[in-house]
Formats: structure tokens, C-alpha cells, sequence
């Protein structure tokens, strides 16, 4: 979880006196809090953790970085299905009450 | 074949690796700080392709492997209480506490959610104003920012039925103490790249000079692991010990400065136990006096948990360096991401998960740059 995924950004708005966006991480797309790095604009890369843009990256290099991550499985990690993952690592069935989808729409 | 056909850049790879090998006169020890550079290495073959001389030592930057079972602990405790919607990164789902993990309260009833930020958890707050909603805030100087923000946001919004669970940890008090060790071995460091995006390099001066280490800024591609491993090679033959960014792209001087100056007023500097290593002075965050109401430990009178770890578990002894995974009994046999004993088997980023994940079940076989040209 230490490891930020690059990602584009689609859009900008304020909410709450909040800077966010919609980020583009190799098609799954994320709301982002862009707080931290207040003058990024539409199109721009970004290092993106736990939903907070950190700092802009080139597009080459987020290119690269998603392929690394899409190779090592991170992506899964950040955006799949967690509650199936450890279901199957536990040998349990999946907890009632949740779906693949339960943790997006939250 | 296999390892230098996987990289982005094979040739560059090749280049790489062969101006490693052609400087290197003698062994040296040096520590990726990051669990996923781990993964990295071991998922590219990194060790495999580097001269004999040059051992990379796992270090201790895995959040989830680093949390102390006691904190562990106070989420199970907390988590299973009726009147709580606990909410956690994914990762933290199969922890082992003493007895439980937050899988099993979730299968029991319990009102667990993974969320993908810590913002989805204010959210879930401000939607269910009945539900205490509380925030299992662990992890490094990367993850530590955005939790900062939302307590910010909450306490500014007036969202007072949510609380966070604290249990941040910084990197460079735990450089120091794996250098004060009298059984250190490291004598370069790869220094975390995300880390050092939001807190910036100034940190690290005065720990390269105290120590007479050189410490590199690395990235996550393999190109730019070997890039890392390169410049501290030079440095080391070199007797040299300067802070250096091979991360540049993502790592300015001078860090984050708004996520910096949001850590500094929500957090303050406090001591932390690492799991498997033990208290590290100044090494973590706790929320500040202006914040403290927002602090779970307080709110469920939690804070007087106490626990005991495994005995065959050797994950501390892992996480220090100072052994390999396979040099555990119980490596791959009681201990296995299935059934793991300790966190750095379960967690992904976790030492012992990506030697398991990777069949690294024996002491690695070093590979030929000659034969996989």
C-alpha cells in the first residue's frame, strides 16, 4: 500500500472547499483529492496514494509504471477486489454483505 | 532469459548490470528501505542478475508488516463493537492479531468495509451519523499525508462520529536504528521514492554523515532499482557517502511542501514500536492537541492493550536484515499466505510473501549476465 499509482487526470472540481479530480489509472477511474498538488491541470500525470495526488509525473514514465504494476499485480491490489482476495488466501467463503463492487461504492 | 527480457528496457538493463559487475572489487551489503521495492527485486530477479558480491538486504518498509500486533489488536477490539463501521485498506484485512483478523469479524457480522481512501471513510461518517466510523491509520510518510487531510476535513466540516486509528511510522528513525545495531551489516541504502516524494531528501544528510552511508533516492522500476544499486556501488567503491535522487522525476528536493506543512499541524512526532523490532525513538506520528479528539485509542478506551507475539515467528529478525526468509524453520511450511504466523508473510508487500510468491523456498541460485543475453 506504500506504492502510489500513477494515473491522468480527467477533471477537475472543487467539493467542500476540496480540490478533486477524476483520475485515469489505466482505465479504472478513481475520485482524488488534489489538495497536495493544487496546480496540477487537466491531462497532467500523477502520483497518486490512497486517493491524494503527491506529485506530477511525465507521461512516459507513468506509461511505464502502470505496465510495472499491472505486471506485479499491484493494480489488483490497489483496486480490485480485496474482500474475494482474502477470502480465497483464507480458504473462507466471501463475508455476506459483500461484493466485488461493495468497497467502489463507499 | 527470462529475468532481463521482462524489463522495459532489456538493453539498458544489460548496460546496467554489466557496469555494476565491472565496478564491483568486493562485497557489500545494501538495504532497499521499501516493501515494494522488495517485491520488485524479487519479482524481476534483480538479486539473481547482480554480481555475487553485492547482497540486497530487505528492509523494514512494509507498513502493513511493521504495524505492532498491539495496535492490531485495538482494531479487533474496536472493530467488533456493534455501534462501529471500521474501515480499512484491503491490505489489512488478514493481519493476524492475537486471536483474530478483521476477515473474521467481517464473516462474524462485524461492520467492516475496505475503503480506497481515507476520504471514503469520512464520507461513510458524514452518511451514517448513528455509526461511529473509525479509520485504520497506518503506514509511512506517503500514506500518513492523506490521513492527515481527512481529519482535517473532518474536524473542519464538523464531522465529530469520526475517529482515527493511529499508527504512522517515519523512515529515517528506523535507518537510524538498524544503523545503531551492533549486528548491522548495511553499508548503502536505497531510500524509499514515495516516501521521499512527499517529505522531500533534507532529511537524509545528516544520516549518510553520521553513518558513513551512502543513501540513494530509488524508484519502483526495475531500471530504476539497478539505477539505485549502480550509483551506490560507485559511491561504496569510491568510499564516498553522499545523499544522491535517482528518482528525480517524482522526488523534488524539497519533498511535498502542503503535504508537509498538513502533517505538521495534524501530527506530531512521537515514539512507535515496530512489529518485530520494538519501540524506535521520534520513529512516528500520533495525532496533535488540536486533533486528539479524533484519536480511536482515546474514544474506545482502548489504550491499555497489551500483547504477546509468536515465538516461532522470526519476521522482527526479517525485517532487521539480519536474516532471509527462507532462513526461518517455519518459512513455507507453518507459516504460508494461507496460514501465516507473521505479517510479513501476510502481507503482499511483505518480505517472506514475495520469496513465497515467487518460489524463492531455498537460498537463491545467482544467474550468469553472460548466459541470459
Amino acid at each position: 500500500m506504500c506504492l502510489a499509482v500513477p494515473g491522468r487526470v480527467l477533471d477537475i472540481r472543487e467539493q467542500d472547499e476540496t480540490l478533486m479530480a477524476t483520475v485515469d489509472f489505466g482505465g479504472v477511474l478513481k475520485d482524488v483529492c488534489l489538495q497536495y498538488v493544487p496546480d496540477i491541470e487537466v491531462g497532467d500525470y500523477t502520483i497518486v496514494h490512497v486517493g491524494f495526488a503527491l506529485q506530477r509525473l511525465d507521461e512516459e514514465s507513468a506509461q511505464q509504471t502502470l505496465a510495472n504494476f499491472r505486471a506485479m499485480g499491484e493494480l489488483e491490489l490497489e483496486f480490485g477486489d480485496a474482500w474475494g482476495r482474502a477470502a480465497a488466501e483464507a480458504g473462507m467463503p466471501r463475508p455476506a454483505g459483500t461484493t466485488n463492487g461493495e468497497e467502489k461504492s463507499t | 532469459m527470462k529475468y532481463l527480457d521482462e524489463f522495459s528496457d532489456p538493453d539498458l538493463a544489460r548496460r546496467l548490470v554489466e557496469e555494476i559487475r565491472a565496478t564491483v572489487t568486493r562485497p557489500w551489503a545494501m538495504m532497499e528501505v521499501c516493501g515494494g521495492q522488495t517485491h520488485s527485486i524479487i519479482r524481476h530477479g534483480i538479486d539473481q542478475l547482480l554480481p555475487d558480491e553485492i547482497e540486497m538486504i530487505h528492509g523494514p518498509g512494509c507498513p502493513v508488516c511493521v504495524t505492532p500486533l498491539e495496535i492490531i489488536d485495538k482494531a479487533m477490539e474496536i472493530a467488533s463493537r456493534p455501534d462501529v463501521t471500521f474501515c480499512s485498506f484491503g491490505d489489512m484485512l488478514r493481519v493476524p492479531g492475537s486471536d483474530k483478523d478483521l476477515f473474521r469479524i467481517k464473516s462474524a457480522g462485524g461492520d467492516v468495509r475496505v475503503v480506497y481512501s481515507p476520504l471514503d471513510a469520512l464520507k461513510l461518517a458524514r452518511e451514517n451519523p448513528d455509526r461511529q466510523v473509525v479509520f485504520f491509520g497506518i503506514g509511512f510518510e506517503t500514506t500518513a499525508p492523506p490521513n492527515a487531510m481527512t481529519v482535517y476535513q473532518a474536524q473542519k466540516l464538523g464531522i465529530d462520529n469520526f475517529s482515527l486509528l493511529v499508527s504512522h511510522v517515519r523512515v529515517p528513525p528506523a535507518i537510524e536504528a538498524i544503523m545503531q545495531s551492533p549486528t548491522c551489516r548495511v553499508q548503502g541504502f536505497l531510500a524509499a521514492g514515495h516516501v521521499c516524494s512527499v517529505m522531500g531528501t533534507e532529511e537524509y544528510p545528516a544520516l549518510a554523515e553520521a553513518f558513513k552511508v551512502p543513501i540513494v533516492v530509488t524508484g519502483f522500476e526495475p531500471l530504476d532499482i539497478l539505477e539505485g544499486i549502480r550509483l551506490t556501488v560507485h559511491q561504496l567503491e569510491k568510499g564516498e557517502h553522499r545523499v544522491e535522487n535517482a528518482y528525480q522525476r517524482a522526488v523534488p528536493a524539497e519533498g511535498n511542501p502542503a503535504a508537509k506543512a498538513m502533517l505538521a499541524d495534524v501530527f506530531e512526532v512521537t515514539d512507535r514500536s515496530w512489529r518485530g523490532i520494538g519501540m524506535i525513538p521520534q520513529s512516528g506520528w500520533r495525532l496533535s492537541e488540536r486533533y486528539r479528539e479524533y484519536d480511536a485509542e482515546h474514544r474506545f478506551d482502548v489504550a491499555d492493550i497489551t500483547t504477546q507475539e509468536s515465538t516461532v515467528c522470526r519476521s522482527g529478525e526479517v525485517l532487521q536484515g539480519l536474516i532471509k526468509p527462507h532462513d526461518c524453520s517455519a518459512f513455507g511450511t507453518l507459516c504460508t499466505p494461507r496460514n501465516p504466523l507473521g505479517a510479513t508473510m501476510v502481507s503482499s508487500e511483505g518480505a517472506c510473501a514475495a520469496y513465497y510468491l515467487y518460489r524463492r523456498l531455498d537460498a537463491p541460485a545467482k544467474r550468469e549476465v553472460s548466459s541470459v543475453g
